[in-house]
Order: C-alpha cells, then sequence, then structure tokens
C-alpha cells in the first residue's frame, strides 16, 4: 500500500524533566503504517531536545514565544510553511493553544490543517472556571477560586481548610499547609504564569488520569485511562499503567459528548478512598505520557492527524490493560556547531 | 467470599489488580489461599484443607488467615 506523504510540524520538543508531549506525539505519528511522515519541529528553545533527535525530527524551526502575540507566530510559520510546505501543524503547549486557535481560519487559507478545540471549548475548561464547568456538565470538582491579589488569596482561605492547592494559570500546583505558604505560593505562581492563581481544595486520594480525543461532533474516538504510579517532585509521571475503568471511560465520554470537544484532551482526576472521581483539570491537548496509549493499541496521534487531513477514522473501541510506561533520561552529544547554525540561523 | 473477578494471578505468585493498577507479590501460601477462594472454596473449608496440610494448629491459622483476608479486603482485591 501506498503511504500518503505530509509534512506535520509539531512543538513540545522539550522532551526533559516535565516533558512536553512533542516526541511521543512524533513517535506515535512515524509508527503510522498509513503515512510517510516529514517532522518539522518548532521549538522555542535552543536546547528543546527533539531539535537534536534527527532519527524522530527532519528540520526545527525556531518560532516566537506566545508572549509576542499571534501575528508575530503567523508571519513566522509563514515563512517556514513557504519552505516546507506544512500540511498540519499540532501545537502541544497550553499556553500557545490560544495564538493557535486563533489562527485557525487563518492557517488553513494558506494550506496548514489543525485540529483543535474551539475558543469556547478552550475558555470554558480553564483551571479558574472549573467550579462552574462541574456544575454545567454534572462533574464533581473540588472547591475553587481564583486570586488576583494576596487579599482576594486570603478571603478565599478563609473558608477552606488546609492543605489546599495553589495553581498556576497554565502548570504547576503546589500543596499549601498555612496561610504563610500559601501566600508563597501565590506569589510564585504569579511571578511565573501571571494572573489568575487558582486556590483549590486539596482532594485526598490516587491520582489517575484519562487521554481522550473527540472529533468535535461529540464523539469519543480515543480513550485510555491510566493511573500515575510513580510521580516526580513536579507532579509528573515518571511512570504509569493503564488500568480498566469504565467509571473513568463514561466520565471522558460524557464531556466529549456533551462539550462537542475537538481534539486531544487529559482529564487529570483523584480517586477518593470512598470511590469518588474529582476532576481536577482539563489539559486542552494530548498528553506527554500519550505513547502509553500507542503501546496499549490506541495511536491517538495518527488518529488525530487523520482526522485533521479529513480522513475518516474507527473510534477505538479496546485497549490493553496492565500496559506501563517507564520514562528514562537519556545524555545526547551535540556538536557545537550543530547549536551554532540553530543560535544564528533559526533552523537545524 | 468471592476474588473479584478480573483480578490476575501469574503462576509465580504476581497479582494485579486493573481497576486500581495495584500489583502485589504473594508468597506460596498467599497464593494457595488466592487460588483455593478462586476455585470457590468457603474459608471453613480452606481451614480444613490446610490443617491437612501443614504443621499447624487451627486457632494460629485462623489468626493468619484472618489477616490475610483483612488485607485483600483493604486492598480492594474481595468483591463487596
Amino acid at each position: 500500500m501506498t503511504k500518503l506523504k505530509v509534512t506535520v510540524a509539531v512543538t513540545g520538543l522539550n522532551n526533559i524533566d516535565s516533558p512536553g508531549p512533542g516526541i511521543p506525539v512524533i513517535r506515535g505519528i512515524k509508527e503510522s503504517n498509513d503515512f510517510d511522515v516529514r517532522i518539522i519541529g518548532l521549538a522555542y528553545e535552543h536546547l528543546e531536545p527533539g531539535i537534536y533527535m534527527h532519527e524522530l525530527v527532519d528540520k526545527t524551526y525556531m518560532i516566537p514565544y506566545p508572549a509576542e502575540g499571534k501575528d508575530a507566530l503567523f508571519n513566522r510559520l509563514m515563512e517556514i510553511h513557504a519552505k516546507e510546505k506544512i500540511d498540519v501543524i499540532i501545537p502541544n503547549f497550553d499556553a500557545e493553544l490560544f495564538s493557535f486557535i486563533k489562527l485557525e481560519k487563518k492557517l488553513e487559507e494558506i494550506g496548514i490543517k489543525t485540529y483543535l478545540p474551539t475558543l469556547e471549548q478552550f475558555e470554558e475548561r480553564n483551571k479558574s472556571n472549573l467550579p462552574e464547568y462541574g456544575k454545567k456538565y454534572g462533574v464533581n470538582v473540588p472547591k475553587g477560586a481564583e486570586v488576583f491579589s494576596v487579599s482576594d488569596l486570603n478571603n478565599a482561605l478563609k473558608s477552606m481548610e488546609y492543605p489546599v492547592m495553589i495553581k498556576g494559570k497554565y502548570y504547576d500546583a503546589y500543596p499549601a499547609h498555612s496561610e504563610y505558604q500559601a501566600g508563597l505560593y501565590f506569589s510564585k505562581m504569579s511571578a511565573k504564569w501571571g494572573l489568575p492563581v487558582i486556590v483549590q481544595e486539596f482532594i485526598k486520594g490516587t491520582e489517575v488520569n484519562v487521554i481522550a480525543l473527540g472529533d468535535g461532533k461529540g464523539n469519543l474516538m480515543a480513550a485510555v485511562p491510566m493511573r500515575k504510579q510513580y510521580i516526580t517532585d513536579k507532579g509528573k509521571a515518571w511512570g504509569g499503567i493503564t488500568i480498566e475503568d469504565s467509571t473513568m471511560l463514561d466520565l471522558a465520554k460524557k464531556i466529549i459528548s456533551k462539550t462537542k470537544w475537538k481534539g486531544g484532551m487529559e482529564l487529570e482526576l483523584i480517586r477518593t478512598t470512598g470511590n469518588k472521581l474529582y476532576l481536577l483539570e482539563i489539559n486542552p491537548r494530548i498528553p506527554a505520557w500519550v505513547y502509553l496509549a500507542v503501546g496499549s493499541g490506541q495511536n491517538i496521534p495518527e488518529s488525530l492527524l487523520k482526522l485533521a487531513l479529513g480522513i475518516e477514522v474507527e473510534p477505538f473501541t479496546r485497549y490493553d490493560v496492565g500496559k506501563m510506561f517507564v520514562r528514562y533520561s537519556y545524555d545526547m552529544i551535540v556538536d557545537l556547531e550543530l547549536f551554532s547554525k540553530l543560535a544564528t540561523s533559526g533552523e537545524l | 467470599m468471592l476474588i473479584k473477578g478480573n483480578i490476575a494471578l501469574s503462576d509465580n505468585g504476581f497479582v494485579f489488580n486493573p481497576s486500581s493498577g495495584d500489583s502485589f507479590t504473594m508468597n506460596h501460601t498467599g497464593k494457595e489461599v488466592i487460588m483455593l477462594i478462586k476455585e470457590g472454596k468457603t474459608i471453613n473449608e480452606i481451614i480444613e484443607l490446610m490443617l491437612e496440610k501443614y504443621d499447624v494448629d487451627k486457632m494460629t491459622l485462623e489468626r493468619y488467615l484472618l489477616d490475610f483476608m483483612n488485607d485483600l479486603s483493604s486492598n480492594s482485591l474481595l468483591e463487596e
């Protein structure tokens, strides 16, 4: 069978201790029997490891940080597109999604496809909107509030019990056991990710996650539940195992069908000792542990690519239970020449 | 008393609970008790079988067996 030639641009090449999903997304796509893929890496930092992983990434271009705005991003993508003729872009960072969603139509006009949630879907599942989200869709969520100042924080803490979770707008979460500690984390989170900072009730239990893919029409195209087995000090799973849990799958189905979510997502959940599931967060993109889903029978990056290209995809109906992933770090040796080429020309 | 239907027990005594992702390593006796429960034996039948097979008094066996059953239950391996 002839493989379809496609050029796919991917962000999130930061395969570091708190890894971006780019590399596992690429691995999934490269394993497809239906595509002959050229991978274009889009990087923000010169030391994103994926840039130097030439067996997975054919060419990398530096792109401007999200803070520089969507126009700067679009102009750079135009330059890259002129050279590479990109078919599909798969963005993998929360912080860049706003710009990519805003640019969806303009990108489509120049022949670049994406497969992203709508701006409404993206905003609605924001951490700070979680209580309303829970109410609207009938999902258990921890009590919480968004705070914009220390006095906001202190007011919110009056009606909460310690510990509380202090969360950054995009990433990071820390448990605080006192008002003092909460104040420290508030400063840290607001300096790093901006305002608001989210204060959330601490739910004790086991951390479980579901990776899911929605087709934008309410259909759940793929879903795999996972339990984190080893968690780093940054809260990232360094090991995990697929589990058999129909309630988690039902929840994913319910959320995808009610919101008509388009694209990849990750539900971050806690299962309490009383066996109740709480939704902590919805990440609006494929998570970094996506390769576990690929390894257990659901090649979600391949399905997402097909959906983006308008190719019909059957929903996955099964996955292997008891498949594990164990992450590792690996030192690559890189010649200074490559680094300098990237730093001076913005491409490698 | 029943072991949950989806619990996997391998020949080397490795037990995996696919609902929680938890895994356990049983010694020979633990594995034997789980096999007997899976076969549908009652506690009294298990006690009788083990008294015949091992050099142990009934009171000690019952105490250890009860502890073991509590462990199975608290780790969500038994049907409620």
